[in-house]
């Protein structure tokens, strides 16, 4: 048996006398291209519609508390409760003020009025939409995100099959990355793998030699991988994690998937695409102001975003965070002190390359005759722009094309949340 | 045990196919009976005597219950708890803790999952349970949107599953008018967008609702000039019945055909949704002006009966023979089937006018299905995989341990009753093969096996991953 240590680039972790090393590993670690820096991207989804007129505040417009008596958040005049002013006409909820360094450092930016074309207001299909990337569409079989997957691979013929490259700290995978590529779903990076007790090292090995043994390619292939991703992260000894520079997460299962995507990430294990989902948003009754049910939500999305980019140190100038949800919520508030379903919303941009410090996109109004349906922030901003700026001027991809079909991108449309 | 492989490989081969794997001595038996008796028998459910199925299935009570019952007994006190929960809120009280009653209403498409489980390890109807699985991912619906919850059940038991050997168009037309598909492609509430209804400032439905409890909708007038001026007609129903139901992509329809689809389908609608009804058809949102499809007149004032035209022309589409008998013989033969016997199977589903029976005796008589070629060319599916690996073992499944198994099928990556996209869950290999899901493979391969470690070898290996 060969023996041998391989280190990363980092050093973070290592293999000792694993027998060898796994056959992506020696590829992510010492082949590629060293000078350019692998880029990538963080999807958070805000599952039930966050309510973007509260978390970013247009404290410019009268309407907006003529709109909402009793769940407006106070203009940034108001010390202890106000919106932290962000632009003079904008805010952000008070709770989210672990995130106002990052604007501060020009390092995080806002997309407002941002969202679909198409005028569902159900969740299940909203999401759908903002999942495949094709609004209206509902048999489309992949994600955007899987798309991109394929279409990168093709771009770079030999790119290596690494199972870590697409990771979603989920049950299950999400729509937006099933598809043809590769992507993997963990709940707990620690649990990836064969576990049987005190046999799981044996159980492991035999099924490792099963699959080797498999004579279908298909099977073989993939056994390979799977136990090549055990290994690893076996080796990296996910319970021993240290967040870096004085990042804390909060306790929340949030908190703890930003974690762990900030430790693959840190692994050099070619993590491309993460995703992580985070709920509680659908604020119907008593959504609160500064304080209340919204801003407890929004607090530990604040403190768990900034422990992630605090975390990633360096590593940021190579990652856009990407924070998104299906739809706004009604400009209005509704009998019951809270919201209901609406249209346009805002999404935020983190990243060391991100141009921040602005808000992004034509704000449409909110007055009656300005609002969609007379009721709904619009929609000025196509979140397919959004997400084609991030895969071009980011990621690197050439074009769109395959990525939204049907839809026409342009570049001319793309919010300019980097420099062209 | 796991059946020793290669005592009859045909025998083996037909019950990894056309049932959810062998159990103990079901080899021995379809070989000494020969493979073509034990085929035609399958194809003729209604000659098997199910009744032990049915004590099996004793203790799942809703399943035999109807929509209207199901939201009656599970819906309603959800919706009434959190009526009172909002008061409460506004009174300053405690409000209630829902947990059990929204777990309760959750326990319905549990307990239908119970029952597929149930079905596919004991059924002797071995054949019907496989489509049935097969058409209810052709017409897939999710309980997760909404009130589909209140409404799956129903659609399996009286729109799917007697239907699966019989006429295409009678399973097309009990899926078109079941409140399950209306409500998940939104046909229920597409409307003629000039009709009268349109200036009614009350309407017809009422507006409002919570996730999970989405509420009936009109769309109302759009403001003037609105830019994205809401119509009341939806293609979505109209654009997957003829991709996805009927036709296919590729089956020679355009943009236009959708939205002639979509008018001629406007006023099948839910009668009184949230109390579980039934299909009921709105004269007063239907469109009733002149339709053309794919090339077919349908003159003005058919009412309802627009509908049953299209269905009429889809079902007797040569598209649609084709598309039909390409997808079975994925599910039955491979994942790229040969071309001749889809062409086979088309041309008994034209000459037949779609009897199901008729195409599956075509697929599953053939050289190519029988052939050492199919032998092992499939994955399962977890699905597919859970099942068998509960057959072969032999494992005693019954009403209080089978909810584990359906749980576990989340892990896998098939939670039943609940594939988003319409398209339902995939039946090829790449779909299912990928390092996360082997991975639960083996482990739900150890924990079934327990100490044996032969047996979790055998199960979470590659082979067994195979049919």
């Amino acid at each position: 048996m060969l023996s041998r240590r391989v280190f990363l680039k980092n050093g973070a972790f290592a293999f000792v006398s694993l027998g060898f090393a796994p056959a992506f590993l020696t590829r992510t670690a010492f082949a590629g291209d060293r000078s350019g820096r692998s880029r990538r991207l963080i999807a958070i989804f805000q599952r039930g519609a966050v309510d973007g007129l509260n978390v970013v505040v247009p404290f410019g417009e009268a309407e907006y508390y003529k709109a909402r008596p009793s769940i407006a958040i106070p203009r940034p005049t108001d010390a202890e409760n106000g919106a932290l002013d962000l632009d003079g006409f904008f805010g952000f909820n008070p709770r989210l003020k672990a995130l106002k360094p990052l604007w501060d450092a020009k390092r995080l930016a806002v997309v407002h009025a941002c969202g679909s074309p198409d005028s569902t207001r159900s969740h299940f299909d909203a999401q759908d939409y903002m999942e495949t990337g094709t609004p209206g569409l509902k048999s489309t079989a992949d994600g955007w995100l899987n798309r991109y997957l394929q279409a990168k691979r093709e771009e770079a013929a030999a790119h290596e099959k690494n199972p870590f490259r697409a990771v979603s700290l989920t049950q299950q995978l999400p729509r937006t990355l099933q598809g043809a590529a590769p992507a993997v779903a963990m709940n707990q990076i620690a649990q990836f793998g064969v576990r049987a007790g005190q046999r799981s090292d044996e159980a492991s090995a035999l099924f490792e030699a099963a699959y080797g043994a498999a004579p279908d390619r298909i099977l073989a292939g993939t056994g390979r991988e799977a136990f090549d991703a055990m290994k690893m992260l076996k080796t990296a000894d996910p319970a021993q994690y240290q967040p870096a520079n004085g990042a804390s997460y909060p306790g929340s299962p949030f908190g703890q998937a930003l974690r762990q995507i900030a430790q693959l990430t840190k692994a050099n294990v070619g993590l491309e695409v993460a995703f992580a989902d985070v709920g509680g948003w659908d604020t119907h009754v008593n959504q609160g102001a500064s304080q209340g049910q919204l801003a407890t939500r929004l607090n530990d999305f604040g403190q768990a975003i900034a422990a992630l980019a605090t975390d990633l140190g360096d590593a940021l100038d190579d990652t856009v965070i990407l924070t998104m949800s299906e739809f706004g919520r009604a400009v209005s508030e509704n009998g019951n002190r809270g919201t209901d379903h609406g249209h346009g919303n805002a999404m935020m941009a983190i990243g060391g390359r991100v141009r921040g410090g602005r808000v992004y996109g034509r704000w449409p109004g909110l007055a009656v005759e300005q609002r969609y349906d007379r009721r709904d922030l619009a929609v000025t901003t196509d979140f397919r722009d959004v997400f084609g700026e991030i895969l071009v001027r980011h990621l690197g991809l050439s074009d769109t094309h395959g990525i939204f079909p049907g839809y026409n991108t342009q570049t001319t449309k793309f919010p300019g949340l980097f420099a062209a | 045990m796991v059946a020793a492989p290669g005592s009859d490989p045909t025998a083996e081969h037909v019950l990894n196919r056309i049932a959810f794997g062998a159990r103990p001595g079901d080899v021995e038996r379809v070989a000494a009976m020969g493979v073509q008796r034990y085929i035609d028998e399958q194809l003729r459910p209604d000659r098997i005597d199910d009744s032990r199925m049915k004590a099996r299935l004793e203790g799942l009570t809703t399943i035999r219950l109807s929509s209207r019952d199901i939201q009656e007994q599970f819906e309603r006190p959800l919706m009434e708890a959190r009526q009172q929960r909002k008061q409460d809120q506004q009174d300053g009280q405690p409000s209630p803790d829902m947990r059990a009653m929204q777990q309760k209403a959750q326990s319905v498409i549990l307990e239908l999952g119970e029952q597929k489980l149930l079905r596919a390890v004991y059924s002797d109807r071995q054949l019907q349970e496989v489509l049935t699985d097969f058409w209810f991912n052709h017409f897939n619906v999710d309980a997760r949107k909404g009130r589909d919850r209140t409404f799956i059940t129903e659609y399996e038991r009286d729109a799917i599953r007697p239907h699966v050997l019989g006429s295409f168009r009678d399973l097309l037309g009990a899926t078109a008018k079941s409140p399950a598909m209306l409500f998940y492609l939104d046909n229920w509430m597409s409307a003629d967008p000039n009709g009268p209804h349109m200036e009614m400032v009350q309407p017809v439905f009422r507006r409002g609702g919570r996730f999970g409890t989405m509420q009936p909708r009109m769309p109302r007038l759009p403001p003037p000039g609105a830019k994205n001026a809401r119509k009341g007609l939806n293609e979505n129903y109209g654009r997957e019945l003829m991709e996805l139901h009927t036709l296919g992509v590729d089956g020679g329809y355009t943009q236009k055909d959708v939205t002639e689809v979509a008018r001629a389908f406007t006023g099948w609608t839910i009668q009184m949704p949230r109390l579980g009804g039934g299909f009921a058809f709105d004269p007063r949102i239907h469109d009733p002006g002149q339709k053309v499809v794919l090339g077919h007149v349908i003159k003005a004032g058919g009412g309802e009966s627009d509908g049953e035209r299209v269905l009429d022309i889809l079902a007797t589409h040569p598209s649609t023979a084709h598309f039909i008998a390409t997808k079975l013989a994925q599910r039955f033969v491979s994942d790229t089937p040969p071309p001749a016997l889809v062409d086979r199977a088309s041309e008994r589903f034209r000459k037949t006018n779609g009897d199901l029976r008729e195409v599956m005796r075509t697929i599953l008589m053939s050289d190519e299905f029988l052939s050492p070629d199919a032998r092992g060319a499939k994955v399962k599916t977890p699905f597919e995989f859970v099942a068998s690996a509960l057959r072969t073992t032999g494992t005693d499944v019954d009403v209080n341990n089978a909810v584990q198994y359906v749980r576990g099928l989340q892990q896998l990556g098939e939670p039943l009753y609940m594939c988003q996209p319409p398209t339902g869950y995939s039946d090829k290999a790449d779909a299912w093969v990928n390092t996360g899901a082997l991975v639960n493979r083996m482990n739900f391969a150890l924990r079934l096996a327990r100490n044996d470690k032969d047996l979790a070898l055998a199960l979470g290996g590659p082979d067994f991953q195979r049919k």
